[in-house]
């Protein structure tokens, strides 16, 4: 038997430039799972405690939350929280069908990620809408 | 070849704790959502009677004593994939535990505590 020729293996980048890597679609949503969670443990629980304690005190400090949860700069805030919980939750909810061993191949993956990116940011988008 | 075993073991844990905390997040966060939609909304009397019972504020701090551990898990991901240097990663994972305890403490504190 002889040998089976091996084509010349392809020139591969040895460096990680993150302006240059293409993520597929099931990458870009593990790595946005990665960033949301880290977003809503720095910025997102040190906000939510605030908020909790803010308004339990008096009928008077839960109505100056809401009217500061209404300036400009807090809806932002606000609305990039609400994604980053959505998106961690939609993404988390296919990990566990994943591990399940539900759309693990290349095609239903890539099908899954797409859902979990579009249903978090419709959801945010309709939640931004409601709340202005 | 020559391998070098590292690790205590803890993935399996590590990847069943995720999980589990995850389902008892999520459970929260949707109860909670219901029953802000069955009662029609947040006013301040229905926010601080709901907050008044113990079977919320029990469940309350069950959903913080999951976010912590599944904070932990996953910050500790992070600092041991992006941070090479030893004393700097364990710098960081003892502040992520402080800060953890910390949050803890404050949500005992909104729960329990005078008012």
């Amino acid at each position: 038997m002889s040998c089976v020729e091996r084509p010349a293996p392809k020139p591969r980048p040895v460096y990680l430039n993150l302006a240059r890597i293409r993520l597929p679609l099931p990458g870009l949503v593990s790595i946005l799972h990665r960033i949301s969670g880290a977003g809503l443990f720095l910025v997102g629980l040190p906000l939510l405690l605030y908020a909790v304690q803010a308004s339990l005190v008096s009928p008077e400090s839960f109505g100056q939350l809401r009217a500061t949860l209404a300036t400009p700069l807090a809806r932002i805030v606000l609305i990039g929280l609400v994604w980053a919980y959505l998106h961690h939750f939609c993404a988390g909810l296919r990990y566990l069908l994943l591990d399940v061993h539900q759309f693990i191949e290349l095609k239903p993956a890539r099908q899954s990620s797409a859902v979990v990116l579009i249903v978090s940011l419709a959801l945010t988008l309709f939640l931004a809408v409601r709340l202005w | 070849m020559k391998r070098i075993t590292v690790g205590a073991h803890y993935g399996l844990k590590d990847w069943l704790t995720q999980r589990l905390t995850a389902v008892a997040m999520a459970l929260y966060t949707l109860g909670l959502l219901a029953v802000a939609g069955y009662h029609g909304g947040i006013d301040y009397a229905f926010w601080q009677e709901l907050f008044a019972g113990t079977v919320f504020r029990v469940a309350t701090l069950l959903f913080g004593l999951a976010l912590l551990w599944h904070a932990w898990v996953g910050m500790r991901d992070i600092w041991m994939d992006y941070i090479k240097p030893t004393a700097l990663r364990l710098a960081l994972e003892m502040l992520t535990v402080v800060v953890l305890l910390g949050y803890l403490g404050w949500l005992v504190d909104i729960l329990w505590g005078r008012r």
